[in-house]
């Protein structure tokens, strides 16, 4: 056996463990989507609040509208993705990253919806953060590894939050707009370009 | 350069049987389908290939049904997780040999 063989051998069984472990379908363009999504929620509930007392249920509806558009377009982006290299988007290892992300979020979900019926509203962007967070770090296992460092800025920017009550909207902004914008360029330099070059 | 071929696993001589091994060892367990359409071969060829490694007791076959569907699901045996382990590191001291 010659020796690049040998290397071929083992790159061979190195890319079939990630891919069999990995969704490597995410796209970045998705998250600068969502980050501009979550900056134009923000905007309207911005007016929203600044004409005087809000209505929480119309607050609500935008931020459940920005987190399905939001999950609309990843989903779209990585079809597109996958389907140009003749890939599935539902495998076994997608399967188990929605399941990971899952509990988490939709934890978070309800116990947002819980502490807003209570009327405690200056904890909703801090739990909204951290939940997410949360979800994006339990589900970074099955994917690009670096998707868990946003998922840790995002459970960071949560607490900070939480420490300064009345700031919540501004820290909404910054974790899922500002961040998703950042991340969601940086995943795209780093693995949609080579990927589109291939 | 050429190197002696004793320490390899012969089960693993077919590139298709060690990726399914690897697949088998990075996870907890893997469907036939899903195995299919990730090494992007044939039933047939993947199921004859499946057959070997199952001969030589690497992996474990566990046969259900979701709904009316049947689905097969595959698994690692102890043995095979050290086949494996075994043949990788013949083809590492491969390398080292080289190198040196």
């Amino acid at each position: 056996m010659e020796s690049k063989d040998v290397y071929a051998e083992l790159s061979s069984i190195k890319n079939i463990m990630e891919r069999s472990t990995r969704f490597i379908s995410l796209s970045g363009l998705a998250g600068v989507m969502a980050g501009i999504y979550a900056l134009a929620g923000a905007g309207v509930a911005y007016q929203l609040l600044n004409n005087g007392p809000a209505d929480v249920q119309l607050l609500v509806a935008v931020a459940l509208g920005v987190l399905v558009i939001s999950m609309g377009t990843a989903i779209w982006l990585s079809y597109r993705k996958a389907s140009k290299k003749g890939q599935s988007i539902w495998t076994q290892s997608s399967k188990a990253l929605l399941f990971a992300g899952m509990v988490p979020l939709v934890t978070g979900g309800c116990f947002t919806l819980m502490i807003l019926s209570q009327g405690n509203y200056e904890l909703i962007a801090p739990c909204c953060l951290i939940f997410y967070g949360l979800s994006v770090v339990s589900a970074s296992k099955y994917t690009f590894g670096d998707v868990k460092w946003l998922g840790i800025l995002e459970i960071l920017l949560g607490l900070i939050a939480t420490l300064l009550p009345g700031y919540g909207l501004l820290f909404w902004a910054l974790g899922f707009g500002v961040l998703h914008i950042i991340y969601g360029t940086i995943m795209h330099f780093k693995y949609d370009r080579e990927s589109i070059a291939q | 350069m050429k190197v002696s071929l004793s320490n390899f696993d012969k089960a693993f001589e077919n590139r298709i049987r060690l990726q399914i091994m690897s697949v088998l060892v990075a996870n907890e367990s893997y469907d036939f389908n899903s195995l299919k359409e990730l090494l992007e071969v044939t039933d047939g060829n993947l199921a004859s290939h499946l057959k070997a490694l199952e001969k030589e007791e690497y992996i474990t076959v566990n046969k259900s049904f979701i709904g009316r569907k049947p689905n097969t699901r595959y698994q690692a045996s102890e043995k095979g997780v050290a086949a494996f382990k075994k043949h990788l590191e013949a083809l590492e001291q491969l390398i080292k040999q080289q190198k040196g």
